[in-house]
């Protein structure tokens, strides 16, 4: 009992990694209905931010995830800048490949410059404490509080706010939205910095739980994140965060039954069933072609 | 009128020029084999660029012809190379007779092609790009599923696969190729999946069977696609799961989108340069995988059909599509 408690604290936390890169996912499919393949290498990116950013000064972690944030907001908006945005009314294939390629690019730049995975320091001072004769430490509590807070937050903006408003507006019809005064490039730029912002935050909580930063963590956990999005239906922020949880319970049920190699099979092959059965994810709703 | 006459015997020179270059291609590499032209090094990067002319020719057929965007060819190579190392390796006893390899070959691409016909039905479940994701999936369960299968060599790769990849061998199988596309896309069955492309939900409006099309474009795709991987493992000699990852998709990719899309011409143009780059780039190590995904987003941002989108050169044409361009020019 203990231990399954203890497992499904585990399953929480890596969830909420998943939840907070996959709302980047979906967020910039809801708004521009593409998939953003590089989303996955700004967490990696987040990660490595927040190991050089600690290694020159000696900030306090609420510091350094904070900069970070604003680090990889930054980075998302660029990415859309340079690379998204002159291809707004080009096919949409076009666009999905410069996402595949500038991940890629930001991916192997990392790997040529530093070739090996590199420790992180420690920052969050972790105590270990019983509660209900289950073992968990503050760093986990830390890292699920953070998250739920961002996602509750995400989630009271995107209702209440005028940027929420238009955010929802451009998704429902963007030639449309325009002609009611709704600056769309603005509203698409600050859906970037919010996705690049989570995922930065992610990037931050993970590199604490899991001690090591590499170049392909970006291919490993972003794409993992990217199923969790699509098996919660993609463009849907709350499917985004659900689809995460299960992801992360999936996961580690497979390390718990199974060796932990057959992690990414599991997750794979649970999308392609999803997506036989619910071919738009869990709570996504299905879009009518029209001629 | 001599206008004409110039036309009718340009036109006479195209109804030979592919048979003749064909024939030359093999002859060369026939007299290769017997006397030995080339080096070792020119034979292997003579013999990696045909097979990715048959990758590139292959998912051009699905990307570009059709417009459809799959990530996951390096995972249909993958299942061949792995279908035809494992038969030649595992299965049949003994070292694989010379004649006995095109059977071979053909198996691995026999397995892939289903892997892709039941990829293609899966694919009609959702819409059109959701396609980037079951291929993105399917790439990654091959490479998964082979590193956790001890009878596949498990992460270490599958060893001890002979040599037999010559350079005859692979001109054959590129001839093959590019004449079995070539002639499908000029065919009934060309006309419907470029009417695919262009819309989809027109096209079945106008009569055409467009899943009918779209099984068969993504048999054909994957079928030559386990060919060029059966090859490519008879190359190497070796095969490990990480050799067919997103990266390897990624420079299929670039040679389909440099080479240009909807262009079988352009596509052994595009796998040309991609095998000749990639060995210039050599002494830059991992920053050549920079290289190839920034040449791909600069290819979209400024050129996105790549060289020759949509073009073909006249020599190329079968007769019949030939003969009706004419008849159009007069007219």
């Amino acid at each position: 009992m203990e231990y399954f408690a203890q497992q499904a604290i585990n399953a929480i936390q890596l969830g909420s990694i998943y939840a907070l890169i996959a709302l980047g996912y979906s967020l910039v499919y809801g708004v521009l209905s593409m998939m953003n393949f590089a989303h996955g290498d700004v967490f990696m990116v987040g990660a490595f931010a927040c190991l050089l950013l600690v290694s020159i000064f000696p900030v306090p972690f609420i510091v350094a995830l904070l900069a970070v944030m604003v680090i990889t907001a930054l980075l998302g908006v660029l990415i859309e800048r340079v690379a998204y945005r002159p291809l707004r009314n080009a096919p949409k294939v076009s666009a999905i490949i410069t996402a595949l390629g500038c991940g890629l690019v930001i991916q192997n730049t990392t790997l040529s410059l530093s070739p090996y995975p590199r420790p992180m320091p420690r920052l969050f001072e972790s105590v270990p404490f019983e509660f209900a004769g289950v073992t968990m430490n503050t760093l986990q509590l830390f890292i699920i509080g953070v998250s739920a807070g961002l996602m509750v937050a995400l989630d009271f903006v995107i209702r209440k706010t005028d940027w929420g408003i238009a955010l929802r507006a451009t998704s429902c019809d963007r030639t449309t939205v325009p002609l009611m005064g709704v600056p769309v490039n603005r509203v698409i730029s600050i859906t970037f910095a919010v996705g690049g912002t989570l995922a930065g935050a992610a990037g931050v909580l993970y590199s604490q739980a899991y001690p090591v930063v590499g170049a392909s963590m970006g291919a490993l956990i972003g794409w993992k994140a990217f199923v969790a999005a699509v098996i919660g239906g993609i463009g849907n922020v709350r499917g985004a965060v659900l689809g995460g949880y299960i992801l992360g319970a999936v996961e580690v049920a497979t390390v718990v039954a199974l060796p932990s190699t057959w992690r990414d099979l599991i997750a794979y092959s649970l999308l392609l069933v999803i997506l036989i059965f619910k071919p738009h994810g869990l709570l996504g709703s299905p879009v009518q072609q029209k001629v | 009128m001599s206008a004409l006459r110039n036309f009718g015997s340009s036109l006479a020179a195209c109804r030979w020029a592919m048979p003749v270059l064909a024939v030359s291609v093999m002859l060369v590499a026939v007299i290769h084999q017997q006397f030995g032209l080339f080096n070792g090094y020119v034979e292997f990067v003579l013999i990696t660029a045909g097979i990715n002319i048959i990758l590139c020719a292959s998912l051009n057929l699905v990307n570009g012809y059709m417009g459809e965007f799959s990530v996951g060819h390096a995972g249909f190579m993958a299942v061949g190379a792995y279908a035809a190392g494992l038969l030649a390796v595992k299965v049949l006893p003994g070292a694989t007779p010379v004649w006995a390899f095109p059977l071979v070959v053909v198996f691995g691409g026999l397995v892939a092609a289903f892997i892709g016909f039941l990829l293609a039905l899966l694919s009609f479940k959702t819409r059109g790009d959701y396609l980037a994701i079951i291929t993105l999936a399917f790439l990654m369960i091959v490479k998964s599923a082979m590193e956790n299968i001890p009878f596949t060599g498990g992460p270490r790769g599958l060893l001890g696969i002979e040599r037999l990849t010559t350079l005859p061998q692979t001109a054959a199988w590129v001839i093959i190729t590019l004449w079995v596309i070539r002639n499908l896309v000029y065919s009934k069955f060309g006309r419907a999946i470029t009417a695919i492309r262009e819309d989809e939900l027109a096209a079945g409006a106008m009569g055409v069977r467009t899943r009918e099309a779209k099984i068969l474009a993504f048999v054909v795709s994957s079928f030559f696609g386990g060919v060029a991987g059966s090859l490519f493992a008879h190359q190497l000699q070796f095969i490990n799961p990480a050799t067919f990852d997103i990266i390897k998709s990624t420079d299929i990719l670039v040679m389909v989108y440099i080479g240009g899309v909807a262009s079988l011409t352009g596509s052994v143009l595009g796998a040309v340069l991609v095998t000749l780059l990639a060995q210039v780039l050599q002494p830059l190590g991992t920053w050549r995988a920079v290289v190839m995904p920034l040449t791909l987003v600069f290819l979209m941002l400024f050129r996105p059909r790549g060289l020759l989108g949509l073009r073909e050169f006249t020599w190329f044409l079968p007769g019949r599509e030939l003969l009706g361009r004419i008849k159009e020019k007069l007219s």
